[in-house]
């Protein structure tokens, strides 16, 4: 019990002082899912899109892969980028196993999939409702996809929000594919993982509140966003 | 000053129909139709509930493409020159003035000139002081009237509109008749449909009748009201024209069956 109680205020203090082995910690891992969510919407916009507006032959092959994947266990997609980027593999020559790199291209697989379906989605409700008065005033389906975007922002956001949680919530493929090496891809799931098996709880338990913190902050997010949206009449 | 732009570019009409037929879920909805669209009087098309109106409109507006035969228009960019008010106002969800300024950015407008045709089309339409507001919490009433503002905005030669002042209050219902002579006043061709006898016989130039997806009457307003030529549409004037087959008794049928009147043969 003591023990526990030592631990918390270590980690409190190890927060409150910004220690700087945590916040390195901190530091990389908010810099590799930050990356990874914004390459990751730069992908799933348009690719939902696409999907949503335009018939072309393999779309509906391509919306149950991206539904698929969006179900994904991060060890298998850590497992596939580690197989794809390993030695032997046909990325290997880049040499980007475990570095932040390959933990990003791990992250963009687990949250693309999340945000193209939900893209996908939120374009498709909108262009049943607007097709017609959006075609009135000249505007096809090219031209409606900005249109689209805008109008469904409230909601995209919120979809990015859940993209940016799973990709700082996860461990399998970040540890397959960074190996939890201090200093150089040590996150902090991974480095609690770690802690906890070494049996040194506080700075476990100071990233573990970090990471609620980081948690309560995306729902409350979420929550405001919600807000705007309603306040434009978008519920 | 006649507004910020004048109708402009080649004129597009007449608007001719010839032997268009539009078929949807392996249904005939519209029939045969054959008409002319020229002048500049205000066109109501009437006709009860399901009578294919709408889908006349989309059809004219080059929403929905027939089955068989052609809508012609006699030159210019059709596309550019026509605009429609829908039965349901569509808006984005952006402010008034941004609805209006985006139909305008899809016609190639400087960015300079939409502001001003902006504040006077929601001048005239008396919702400057919404300007502001996002489009989507007005009431149904005030979205009605940004949706003319918007098509307005356009100056379209020609502009269809779907019950314009259905679900609106008698005092709304006049302020857009007086829009609506407005717009026609300046050039536009007005094509309507309405289920307000009172509003078709203030505003009306021409009429065409529509019953169960056939023109069996185009006339002129004042001879239309006077005395219609077709049975149907007398008996549609005096209301007693239904859309499905009268029972002795209606109570005797609590809902009216809607296959009903595809599967009865057509009178004329
Ligand atoms: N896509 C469609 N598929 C099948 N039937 C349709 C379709 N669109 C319209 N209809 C049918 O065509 C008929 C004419 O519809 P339309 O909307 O043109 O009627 P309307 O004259 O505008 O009626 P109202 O006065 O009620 O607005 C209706 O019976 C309707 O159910
Ligand atoms: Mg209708």
């Amino acid at each position: 019990m003591d023990d526990f109680t030592g631990a918390f205020s270590t980690a409190f203090f190890m927060i409150a002082s910004l220690d700087s082995d945590l916040a390195g910690i901190v530091a990389l891992s908010l810099r590799v899912s930050l990356t990874a969510v914004a390459i990751a919407t730069i992908i799933g916009l348009p690719v939902g899109a696409a999907l949503a507006l335009f018939r072309f032959p393999g779309r509906k092959t391509m919306i149950v892969v991206v539904n698929g994947l969006m179900g994904m266990p991060p060890v298998v997609v850590g497992l596939i980028v580690y197989l794809l980027l390993s030695r032997a593999g046909p990325f290997g020559v880049l040499g980007l196993l475990f570095t932040p790199t390959a933990m990003i291209i791990a992250q963009v697989l687990l949250v693309a999939p999340i945000i193209a379906a939900l893209t996908l989605q939120v374009v498709e409700d909108l262009w049943s409702e607007y097709s017609e008065q959006l075609r009135s005033l000249g505007a096809g389906p090219h031209q409606a996809i900005p249109t689209l975007l805008w109008d469904g922002r409230f909601t995209l956001l919120t979809a990015v929000l859940a993209g940016f949680g799973r990709a700082s919530a996860e461990v399998g493929a970040v540890m397959i594919v960074g190996g939890n090496i201090d200093h150089v891809t040590r996150v902090m799931t991974t480095a609690i993982a770690l802690e906890v098996s070494k049996g040194d709880l506080s700075l476990a338990l100071g990233l573990g509140i970090v990471l609620i913190a980081l948690s309560m902050s995306i729902n409350a997010a979420a929550f405001v966003i919600k807000g705007a949206a309603q306040r434009h009449g978008n519920a | 000053m006649n507004g910020p732009m004048e109708t402009n570019g080649k004129r597009i009409l007449p608007l001719e129909l010839r032997d268009v037929t539009f078929e949807a879920g392996g249904m005939r909805l519209i029939k045969n139709m054959t008409f002319t669209l020229g002048g500049a009087g205000k066109v109501f098309i009437l006709g009860p509930n399901g009578a294919g109106k709408s889908l006349l409109l989309r059809l004219c507006h080059g929403l929905i493409k027939p089955a068989s035969g052609q809508v012609t228009w006699h030159g210019g960019n059709p596309k550019h020159q026509q605009a429609m008010v829908f039965q349901r106002p569509v808006m984005l969800r952006r402010t008034v003035a941004a609805n209006i300024a985006y139909a305008l950015k899809l016609r190639g407008i400087d960015r300079k000139d939409r502001a001003d045709i902006v504040s006077d089309v929601l001048r005239r339409t008396g919702l400057a002081r919404l300007a502001e507001h996002p489009a989507r919490v007005l009431s149904f009433g005030e979205q009605q009237r940004l949706a003319l503002a918007r098509a307005w905005a356009l100056r379209p030669q020609v502009l269809f509109m779907d019950e314009p002042t259905a679900s609106l209050d008698p005092a709304a219902t006049h302020t857009l008749e007086e829009l609506i002579a407005a717009i026609h006043a300046e050039g536009t061709k007005i094509v309507m449909t309405t289920h307000d006898m009172g509003q078709a016989r203030r505003l009306a130039d021409e009429v065409l009748f529509l019953h169960r997806g056939r023109l069996l009457e185009q006339a002129p307003a004042e001879r239309f009201f006077d005395a219609p030529e077709n049975d149907l549409a007398q008996a549609f004037m005096r209301g007693e024209l239904l859309w499905w087959r009268r029972r002795k008794n209606p109570l005797d049928v609590p809902h009216p069956d809607p296959l009903d009147y595809r599967q009865g043969g057509v009178t004329p």
